[in-house]
């Protein structure tokens, strides 16, 4: 076999064969259900009722969306020049320690929130910075070192909670001192268990879209992801965009961590993130790279992770099935795209 | 200082670090395949742990062990049957791909581990791998000690050695090299492109998947989700530090694993009291990217490495 580009893809080609992804998505969590013992449209009712079925539900969606249009933005805008930012979880690490640094006391009144969350992005920033350079610099492929990052990161995490940053009123639990009142993010309405964080995260997601839309810089990120010999060609100063591109990412993932302490939970623990740096990448990839997608994407991804938690209580099915049906969506999700452009052929 | 010559000149560490290197042996051997055909193979740490969980699952079920052994390197072959089909013939981003194998044979193994066990609390045992008694060999003193491995071990090394005889001196070594250097003139030769990497991925995800058993059914007797621990992502910067030759990058593993083991024991010395034992548990990691560091700039890297290859596009 081998693959002929289409011309002009249907429109019926473009819509049918992502929702055929979906399809193929809830057919393998019907699978997985019957393979639990559980009843297959029961199990799919379950994990929609657990993810909308309440206010509460809602609400809880859309707190664990947060983070995830965060780290699903840090990726989309790194993919998008071809930055394989692998990372986002070390990043998301790195802003929650600085909203713990300057958030338990060692700054006060109003700066407060915004100080701490400039500092986390430079922080996250910082971090991605130095795989960035040695890619540019040496060659080394960013995909290891950002990976690597995540491990050593943790430790660090582990280190703090352990050491300086613990808390002893913590009762033996490794997590860190609280934060102040006025490092906290409030929520958005009174009543309603929902941060600002949420609303940051879809004012980045406009402001990431802008930038790649309206700006030099978006153009110069997509010349280099679409043909960086092209654009180096063109004069294009390829390197000074990939290291702005991982400025912007690192910075965007930094913001996640930063939100999870300053608005959801108040203190730094290890168990900070259920690797929504890594289910970033499926966010981002599911939106197709676009910021505003990536909003939509995040709160389907979280209302997948929320309903399964509620299911899995009812209906026994593990909760694993959440990351089961992710990696599904993702791999059929890009093959589902790449089916839209080229057609297979046999010969 | 002499605490650490001490412990360089103990039978008892070397032994740890031919014990540590032997999984990290198996899977940088695996991704070495994949990577020479020119496939990057980023499913290698979930790959890891679904050979972890089959294999110690298939004896816990009552299997021999090396019915464990082969039943964890299927399942590392499906998962590779998986990759390569997404890859080669349809040549999707071996980066995002590779994540997606990673994550959902990572999930897979959790989803499985809990369905088959769901009130364990603490995980059950089996009765793994012993130490081989050689005779003769075992009774040398010194390196009778040291060389007090599970047939498990000497069939990672002997494994290493058949891979680098098949790689450089048989027709199929000199195809599967070549296919990752210029696949044009492999399908000029009126060989299968698409049938050499697909092969590679395969037999490499088999190899890998071993490698994370030998964590099971060697090292230690159950199965954690965490066991293998980014083991694969330090795989995958042996085979860059081995330049991707199997001779280095066994050398590479054996390196490493000596750092690994020689940490294990630094923390119990008055040296390791003084220091968080979170920064001897990050070394890997940190010699991870310095090895990637150091080689950057001599590697000779497959030249179609991450290339897809579509028949008639040049």
């Amino acid at each position: 076999m081998r693959l002929e580009a289409i011309a002009n893809p249907s429109a019926a080609r473009r819509l049918g064969l992502p929702a055929l992804a979906i399809a193929a998505t809830m057919l393998v969590a019907m699978l997985l259900a019957l393979i639990a013992g559980a009843n297959p449209l029961a199990v799919l009712g379950q994990i929609a009722k657990g993810a909308l079925g309440s206010k509460l539900a809602i609400l809880e969606t859309l707190n664990r969306a947060t983070p995830l249009i965060f780290t699903g933005l840090a990726v989309a805008v790194a993919f998008r020049a071809r930055l394989w930012n692998i990372g986002a979880e070390a990043q998301l690490y790195a802003g929650a320690i600085i909203a713990v640094v300057l958030g338990t006391g060692a700054l006060g009144g109003p700066l407060v929130l915004p100080l701490s969350a400039l500092a986390a992005m430079l922080a996250g920033a910082a971090l991605l910075l130095g795989p960035v350079l040695l890619k540019t610099r040496l060659g080394v492929d960013e995909v290891v070192t950002t990976l690597l990052l995540n491990f050593i990161m943790l430790l660090l995490v582990g280190y703090l909670l352990e050491g300086p940053m613990k808390d002893p009123m913590g009762m033996g639990w490794p997590k860190s001192t609280p934060l102040i009142p006025e490092a906290r993010l409030p929520r958005i309405v009174d009543g309603l268990r929902l941060h600002w964080g949420f609303a940051l995260a879809i004012i980045a997601a406009v402001a990431v879209w802008v930038i790649q839309t309206r700006t030099t810089l978006g153009f110069e990120i997509r010349a280099v992801g679409q043909n960086p010999e092209a654009a180096r060609f063109a004069g294009m100063p390829v390197n000074a965009v990939l290291v702005k591109t991982a400025l912007l990412s690192g910075g965007l993932a930094a913001l996640a961590g930063w939100s999870e302490v300053a608005g959801l939970k108040g203190h730094l623990s290890s168990d900070l993130s259920p690797g929504f740096g890594y289910t970033g990448i499926i966010v981002a990839m599911l939106a197709l790279l676009h910021p505003l997608g990536v909003v939509v994407t995040a709160i389907f991804v979280a209302g997948i992770f929320v309903g399964s938690d509620a299911m899995s209580r009812a209906a026994g099915v593990p909760t694993y099935i959440a990351d089961m049906l992710m990696a599904t969506a993702l791999l059929c999700m890009v093959l589902a795209i790449l089916l839209t452009r080229v057609r297979v052929v046999r010969g | 200082m002499s605490e650490i010559i001490d412990i360089l000149i103990s039978a008892s560490f070397w032994a740890a670090v031919i014990r540590i290197a032997s999984p990290l042996i198996l899977a940088t051997m695996g991704e070495l395949i994949c990577e020479r055909a020119g496939v990057l193979n980023l499913g290698i740490e979930g790959i890891m742990v679904i050979g972890a969980f089959a294999g110690w699952m298939a004896v816990y079920q009552g299997m021999p062990l090396w019915g464990g052994v082969a039943v964890a390197m299927g399942a590392g072959m499906l998962f590779g049957l998986l990759h390569s089909t997404l890859t080669v013939p349809f040549g999707l981003s071996q980066h995002v791909v590779g994540l997606g194998v990673t994550l959902l044979a990572t999930s897979s193994a959790s989803f499985a581990y809990r369905l088959m066990l769901p009130e364990v609390t603490s995980p059950p045992k089996i009765a793994p791998f012993q130490p081989l008694h050689i005779p003769g060999l075992s009774d040398l003193p010194w390196l009778g000690a040291a060389l007090s491995q599970t047939a498990l071990t000497w069939a990672a090394f002997a494994m290493a050695g058949g891979v680098a005889f098949t790689l450089y001196r048989t027709p199929l070594g000199l195809a599967v090299r070549a296919v990752g250097e210029n696949p044009a003139a492999v399908e000029a030769q009126g060989l299968s492109v698409t049938g050499l990497r697909m092969g590679a991925v395969i037999v490499g995800s088999g190899l890998m998947a071993v490698g994370g058993a030998f964590l099971t059914l060697s090292a230690f007797s159950s199965f954690f989700f965490e066991m293998v621990n980014g083991r694969g992502w330090i795989c995958i910067a042996l085979v860059v530090f081995g330049a991707w030759r199997p001779g280095k990058a066994v050398l590479g593993a054996i390196l490493f694993a000596a750092f690994d083991a020689l940490q294990i024991r630094l923390q119990q010395t008055p040296l390791g009291a003084a220091l968080p034992y979170q920064l001897f548990l990050a070394l890997p990691f940190i010699l991870s990217i310095l090895a990637l560091i150091l080689m950057s700039r001599r590697a000779e890297v497959p030249a179609a490495l991450m290339v897809p290859y579509n028949k008639g596009e040049r």
